[in-house]
């Protein structure tokens, strides 16, 4: 898929997002469009999965955990599009009865969700797990993590840091959305991450930075750490993304984070995301 | 049943049989330990089967994560470390990515209660089964002796979902048969009787065992159920065994808030309310001293059950 496809599918991402936070008038759109060409690249471009077919245990496919769940507007959006669901269904989220829980479950049934997320700092262990498990198995396909750097402040994160390396568990790929805004503020001002790229190859993991929001580089750094992959270390990409990418008035400000535009803001939103693959 | 004792073993002991016999039958079983291989007797499984063992390193949050994580990809984890690591400490944990996410990872936690001993009370968890009986989607089985934590270890990885084992760390009596089959959620009836109904759990069962010629004794023929699923409760056999005796007593290492004695009391106080004694930890924290002299110090022995029987006894409507 050209680099320009895949900018077309994340625009489309995010108008859905817009458009399920407003229609429910909950969620959090910052981080969801923050993180959105990370994940489009994933899906559509980087990872061998079968939609269609969707497995539980991931065997001989690519698996993918979103440890920060509450960009699930993001995700949902996204495995719909790539066809593990009616787009359609992207309607219901956060409604009474629907498979688009607020975060992520595998309660409802939603195919493309291996397990619940939402408590932070959990996706990196589970990811670490999964990974072991292609392991046992013979199973040369990789194991994608994407976190939040807020996420970052939970000990549970540095058990799995230390895990992974010591291990060696080298067909994990993780990715921290580092957007430096967390609820309460910037990442700074709230708990300075300081320096993590050194934090992390301390712990013995093989390091890329990146801007997250540049579907090339994206791209391109996702085919060198597969390259890499099975070499002994587990990798991570710094992604330096900035929340609410796409909507002006909601970039610069970590006030969306866990708010839904008005109509208004929402009207002015799309205004600024190109429709592409059609709203639900 | 024969209730003799045919040898003195940890219960602990049993897991370690009773994972390597999984192991052995089942190659998707895989073991992790959080440091505490030797007390958790995970030892013979990981010789055996060195690729399927993780130690985690003390880092149970992780554990439990990485459990969830090899369940996701088709394996039948069991997590090995002292009770309170395996419950309080790793609660949203187990939670959210076991018990919400239904994976089929086996918590099994060692040296539980009040039995723990000279650790002291930051090691002796009493609050365990309350926690973990709350979480929807979660087995919770108590075993009473080595034969039976061994089988109850082989049937956990026959089952598909979540479980939660707590077993202990000293040598008791070991009296079930060895070689009868473990059937999650069915009451083992040990003694039939008229007068009272004993529910027990865990080591309690055999506190409650050594109760039972005392109280033939001094009229009262008592009928004793090992509980050892709390969690679906076979409340079909509590109400059957109810509706004989007529007046209840519990018996567990445990909290009462939370405990076996609660989850009784709900299934009578719905269906059927009779005179109901707990025998339990009431509301405090344990201390250090030898098994025998704090389960004497904070009444759960064999005399206790006793006394209740009595009161729950004397309490019946002529």
């Amino acid at each position: 898929m050209t680099i320009n496809e895949l900018k077309d599918i994340a625009s489309q991402v995010r108008r859905d997002i817009i458009r399920m936070v407003h229609a429910c008038q909950s969620g959090h759109p910052g981080g969801s469009l923050g993180a959105t060409d990370i994940v489009t690249a994933l899906y559509f471009d980087q990872m061998q999965i079968d939609p269609e077919n969707f497995r539980m245990d991931g065997a001989g496919e690519d698996m993918f955990f979103l440890s920060n769940g509450h960009i699930s507007p993001m995700l949902y959006s996204i495995l719909a599009h790539r066809g593990f669901f009616p787009v359609s269904e992207l309607a219901t989220f956060r409604r009474l009865g629907t498979r688009l829980q607020g975060h992520p479950t595998t309660a409802e049934g939603l195919p493309g969700i291996r397990v619940a997320s939402g408590s932070l700092g959990q996706g990196l262990s589970v990811s670490c797990g999964a990974a072991q498990a292609k392991k046992l198995n013979g199973d040369s396909h990789l194991v994608f993590c994407l976190m939040g750097d807020g996420e970052q402040e939970e000990g549970q994160i540095w058990e799995a840091a230390m895990y992974a390396p010591a291990k060696h568990v080298d067909n994990l790929v993780a990715i921290i959305d580092y957007n430096k805004k967390q609820i309460d503020g910037s990442t700074d001002d709230v708990m300075n991450l300081g320096d993590m790229k050194a934090k992390y190859e301390a712990f013995g993991w093989k390091v890329y930075e990146l801007n997250g929001n540049d579907m090339q580089q994206l791209v391109d750094t996702l085919n060198v750490a597969r390259g890499n992959a099975h070499k002994g270390q587990p990798q991570l990409l710094l992604a330096h993304t900035e929340m609410g990418m796409g909507v002006d008035f909601m970039m610069g400000t970590h006030k969306w984070h866990g708010s839904a535009p008005n109509d208004e803001q929402a009207a002015c939103a799309l205004n600024q995301l190109k429709e592409t693959l059609g709203d639900y | 049943m024969n209730l003799e004792v045919q040898n003195y073993k940890d219960t602990r002991s049993g897991f370690g049989e009773g994972l390597l016999e999984a192991g052995k039958r089942n190659p998707k079983v895989v073991g992790l330990c959080a440091d505490l291989t030797g007390s958790l007797k995970m030892g013979d499984f990981q010789k055996a089967f060195p690729e399927r063992f993780f130690q985690m390193g003390i880092a149970e949050a992780n554990m439990i994560g990485t459990a969830a994580g090899l369940a996701i990809g088709g394996y039948i984890p069991f997590t090995g470390t002292f009770a309170n690591f395996s419950t309080a400490r790793v609660y949203d944990q187990i939670r959210q990515v076991v018990a919400y996410s239904n994976k089929n990872v086996k918590v099994c936690a060692s040296h539980a209660g009040i039995t723990l001993g000279e650790d002291g009370a930051t090691h002796q968890t009493l609050e365990d089964i309350g926690m973990m009986k709350m979480l929807p989607n979660m087995t919770v089985i108590v075993p009473c002796d080595f034969n039976q934590t061994k089988n109850a270890t082989i049937a956990c990885a026959e089952y598909e979902g979540p479980v939660y084992m707590r077993f202990g760390r000293p040598k008791v009596a070991n009296f079930t048969p060895a070689d009868e089959k473990f059937i999650i959620g069915k009451a083992q009836m040990l003694q039939e009787g008229t007068d009272v109904s004993i529910f027990a759990c865990g080591h309690l069962v055999w506190k409650a065992v050594q109760a039972l010629p005392i109280l033939k004794e001094m009229g009262i023929n008592a009928e004793l159920i090992n509980i050892h699923t709390i969690k679906p409760l076979d409340a079909e056999a509590v109400m059957k065994s109810v509706a004989k005796t007529g007046c209840v007593v519990t018996a567990e290492e445990h909290m009462r808030n939370g405990g076996l004695g609660d989850s009784i009391a709900q299934v009578l106080a719905l269906n059927n309310p009779k005179p109901l004694e707990m025998v339990a930890i009431n509301d405090v924290f344990g201390q250090s001293g030898t098994p025998d002299e704090l389960m004497k110090f904070y009444h759960l022995d064999t005399q206790d059950i006793i006394e209740a029987a009595k009161r729950a006894v004397a309490r019946k409507v002529k």
